[in-house]
């Protein structure tokens, strides 16, 4: 099977897996776009419990220096992060605001 | 070693034996005691798997395809309603071309409320891409499970092992288990290609365009296919390292036969008895078991019928509006090849006794018609 190209195109039946599976991992499909809510956290609250980052649905809260930081690129935000912080130092914006 | 073994302990036997590493199940009358001795088993540290408890059939046959999705070997079993619904996932794990082995033990589907056998509830999961083997005795129940776990490991497609409620699962006949060395010898270990890797991640499933979901469905179908060789070779194959070979359909005296009876289950255990008995009064008549549904072995069946002057086809099960579905299978077979006429009969539903004298009377039946008067005939309903 291909791998590691941007764009693959497959001619016939031959060329595919037997089920259907991306070629590559899903970290070369960037999902943020389909965001209308951006989780905002406030620092100054936040008791890096590391909850939000273990209730993300996707994955898309890194810890970067022992904080959580929301990756953008694959946030579609759902906002669980904003619900589950026992501090409430979440805050779900409208995108372009 | 020989041991007398229900049929429900046949498959557990043959689970312990196929080594399975992942077992998800969830309690149903007649199929229970197949998953109950295998976590006794699991339990007491014989077989090295995981055991797990879920809350329906759905959750294990979801279960089982995450566990397959791993790489591991797994096994379930069912009956009836928990199959039913289990529906969704069937053909979640078949276009998965997750390598699954199940049992079903058949039972009727409700209501009226039932646990004896019929094959409505396998055979309504005919189109989800499952192979379907339907088992006549306990041995053959336990060399099926262990032969469907390399015929499904090689083309990718599940398999479900079906056999009678209570004729069969919960009836005591002598089974040779074969030795552990040997049955390794036959299967060697589930080795995975997609399984699951976090080194090398990949997302399985998902969306795709209708420029090329057709192509999965043509894989998918050739897969199929595929086994259908295949599984002629793996009972050669089976045959020669354990003394028992096994086909895709049992013919039994039909070479010179003019009525040819067309079974499965334990009710062509009954019907061979039954051409004997009319053999020693002279008729020519001889029964063609059929043993895999799921590839459709239509040449062999071709092979076996199409020299009959008659083929009768009693079927444990209906489709309602049309007749049984083992018939409908035969006749598509045949039509275009042979113009032998197919008389389709329902016996047996809900458990119903398919007594030797019961295909007696379906044969002299057949015996004083020229041709099918009706599209469907029903033995001993009281009408």
């Amino acid at each position: 099977m291909p791998k590691n190209r941007s764009k693959i195109n497959f001619k016939n039946v031959r060329d595919l897996p037997p089920m259907v599976m991306s070629l590559r991992s899903m970290a070369a499909n960037p999902t943020g776009s389909w965001r209308n809510l951006r989780p905002v956290i406030a620092y100054k609250d936040c008791i890096q419990c590391m909850i939000c980052w273990k209730f993300c649905p996707d994955a898309a809260i890194d810890i970067v220096d022992d904080r959580p930081v929301i990756n953008l690129d694959f946030c579609k935000g759902c906002g669980i992060c904003a619900e589950e912080c026992p501090k409430k130092c979440i805050e779900m914006v409208k995108e372009g605001k | 070693m020989k041991k007398v073994v229900m049929g429900n302990h046949a498959l557990s036997h043959g689970a312990q034996l196929a080594r399975v590493q992942v077992i998800a199940a969830y309690p149903i009358t007649p199929q229970t005691q197949v998953v109950e001795l295998l976590s006794e088993i699991v339990a007491n540290g014989k077989l090295k798997a995981e055991f797990i408890k879920v809350e329906s059939e759905h959750s294990a046959m979801a279960a089982c395809i995450g566990a397959a999705s791993a790489g591991a070997r797994t096994f379930t079993a069912t009956s009836s309603q928990g199959l039913a619904l289990m529906h969704e996932l069937l053909h979640w794990s078949a276009a998965a071309r997750l390598p699954i082995v199940m049992a079903n033990i058949n039972r009727a589907m409700a209501p009226p409320w039932s646990i004896w056998t019929d094959q409505n509830d396998s055979l309504s999961q005919r189109d989800t891409g499952w192979m379907q083997f339907y088992c006549q005795s306990n041995q053959e129940v336990l060399d099926t499970l262990i032969m469907a776990y390399k015929i499904s490991e090689k083309v990718l497609i599940p398999s479900m092992i079906v056999l009678d409620a209570f004729s069969l699962s919960h009836t005591y006949e002598i089974v040779d288990i074969p030795d552990q060395e040997l049955v390794d010898r036959y299967l060697p270990p589930f080795d995975y290609q997609y399984r699951l890797n976090v080194d090398d991640p990949h997302t399985f499933g998902g969306l795709t365009t209708p420029d090329w979901y057709m192509e999965f469905r043509y894989k998918m179908h050739h897969a199929v296919n595929d086994a259908l060789p295949l599984i002629r070779q793996e009972g050669i194959e089976f045959g020669k390292l354990f003394g028992r070979a096994y086909d895709t359909v049992d013919p039994y005296r039909v070479n010179d036969a003019e009525i040819v009876l067309v079974t499965s289950g334990t009710a062509a255990s009954t019907a061979r008895y039954a051409v004997d008995q009319l053999r020693r009064k002279g008729k020519k008549i001889g029964n063609l078991r059929m043993r895999v549904f799921r590839p459709f072995p239509f040449a062999d069946v071709r092979r076996y019928l199409k020299k009959a002057k008659k083929v009768i086809v009693i079927d444990r099960n209906i489709s309602y509006g049309y007749h049984g579905i083992f018939a409908q299978e035969v006749k598509s077979a045949l039509y275009g090849h042979s113009d032998v006429p197919v008389y389709a009969f329902i016996a047996g539903l809900g458990g119903r006794d398919i007594f030797p004298e019961t295909i007696g009377r379906i044969v002299t039946k057949v015996e004083k018609s020229k041709k099918p008067t009706r599209d469907i005939y029903w033995v001993e309903v009281k009408e």
